[in-house]
């Protein structure tokens, strides 16, 4: 199979702060990778490097081929191949569920009107959301709102799709209705990249799994290390993670 | 033989005011054209710009709008630039609404959170679409409550044109009391009028205020 995204040696630093401290790893074309570590180990960090979101210090970070610490990077033609979900979920306020969907679409790719209408309902029909497509953001519940914005990133036909701890901010209930379309997206075959504290979600979706400890991937491999970790760390976290 | 103040000189006032409203007017419209502007230099992300926008803010806001007027009116003149009245205050007065009404939308600007800029960006738009798209819809909300309560500023700062000779409300009043020397009754009369003007804007404001806190959309 063919890479998508790879990371050499990466090092980062906020200020005095090294965050990263040599990240490599490497993830192939429909692989769906899960991101472990505690808070303050680098895994989002190094998320948000690999759509430039963060700026590298040293190493190299590629996706498909094009070099993202290259500084002549065409930033808009990397961000329309990688998807990112936030935390947060960042939706747009004052837009439509539709608006929220076909803004990038319409803009970047110049969809005309009524294709971007018919984008988003897919979309959302992918999501279970439909009947949302006129509500606004704050109608919606939390976890609606991380199906909208999961949508609204698919709806720009990403290669690779990032999720920044995209259920941390979610009651458990409403964490699984987010789980179950990353599940499904998954099934289908969409390279992922997820940084997680949902042990469960790495154990049946992931086909790898990255345990990140102080700016390092410490120790990686099948998802199997959640049962059987090598590591002294990896034991001493999963044994907190409940 | 100085008369007292019978309906002509009301009408007068009235028609000082007339103008006092026009200038407000014309300080506005292109005070805010040139904020806008102004707005735009102090959030771009050439140093050099953000550092000539906010040189300009800065000396604006540090110099009273009296000077500014001076500077325009008398200076220019002589370097042989002679503007007509209406014209001087006009500038003056877009100057120093520019300076004052691209610091409140930088403000506002920049209250939208930072997470809204990344999201559009993350999404392949360009820092213009995000800006025109995502990020001046929230920020206008958020600036409307001071922008309107600014206009309210402008107005009472037309006042200051009347140094210069153009017969707005402050300049016809002044007028009326050279000649009929009864100070409380015709400034009284500006200042009522004036307060008429004001009122209705700041209650304006106020409810845009209220709005705005009810419900963030």
């Amino acid at each position: 199979m063919s890479v998508a995204v790879s990371l050499n040696e990466v090092h980062k630093s906020f200020g005095a702060v090294e965050v990263l401290r040599g990240v490599s790893f490497e993830i192939a074309a429909g692989e769906v990778v899960a991101i472990i570590g505690r808070s303050g180990s680098g895994k989002s960090t190094a998320l948000r490097c690999i759509n430039r979101l963060e700026r590298i210090q040293s190493g190299e970070i590629e996706v498909h081929g094009r070099r993202v610490d290259d500084p002549r990077l065409d930033l808009r033609a990397l961000r329309q191949e990688v998807g990112i979900v936030f935390q947060s979920y960042n939706l747009f306020p004052h837009l439509t569920i539709e608006q929220n969907i076909t803004l990038a679409p319409r803009r970047v790719k110049r969809l005309p009107r009524s294709e971007a209408r018919q984008l988003a309902l897919d979309k959302l029909r992918q999501v279970g959301l439909e009947e949302k497509i006129d509500a606004y953001p704050e109608q919606l519940s939390g976890g609606q709102q991380q199906r909208v914005a999961i949508a609204r990133s698919l709806a720009m036909s990403p290669k690779v799709m990032l999720f920044d701890e995209v259920t941390s901010a979610l009651d458990p209930h409403l964490t699984g209705e987010v789980l179950r379309v990353m599940e499904s997206l998954a099934k289908d075959g969409m390279t992922m990249i997820v940084v997680t504290h949902e042990m469960g979600f790495a154990r049946r979706a992931a086909d790898r799994v990255v345990f990140m400890h102080m700016g390092k991937v410490w120790e990686a491999g099948p998802a199997d290390i959640l049962t059987n970790p090598q590591t002294p760390e990896l034991k001493d976290f999963l044994a907190n993670e409940l | 033989m100085p008369t007292g103040l019978n309906l002509n000189y009301l009408i007068y006032l009235l028609q000082g005011a007339g103008w006092t409203v026009i200038l407000s007017a014309l300080a506005f419209v292109l005070g805010g054209a040139a904020g806008f502007i102004v707005m735009l230099g102090r959030i771009s992300r050439m140093r050099w710009l953000r550092f000539v926008t906010l040189l300009y803010v800065q000396a604006i806001q540090g110099i009273p709008l009296l000077i500014i007027i001076f500077i325009i009116y008398y200076g220019l003149g002589i370097l042989g630039v002679s503007l007509p009245p209406l014209l001087a205050a006009g500038i003056a007065l877009m100057v120093y609404c520019s300076a004052f009404l691209g610091e409140i939308w930088r403000g506002s600007v920049e209250a939208v959170p930072r997470t809204q800029t990344e999201a559009a960006e993350c999404l392949a738009l360009t820092r213009w679409q995000s800006l025109r798209d995502v990020i001046l819809p929230q920020a206008i909300r958020i600036a409307t409550p001071s922008t309107v309560g600014f206009l309210v500023q402008v107005l009472k700062s037309t006042s200051l044109v009347s140094v210069i000779g153009f017969i707005e409300l402050t300049r016809a009043a002044q007028v009326i009391n050279n000649t009929i020397f009864q100070p409380f009754a015709v400034f009284g009369i500006a200042g009522a009028i004036y307060f008429a003007l004001c009122y209705p804007i700041s209650r304006w404001s106020r409810a845009l205020e209220r709005n705005l806190n009810v419900g963030r959309r």
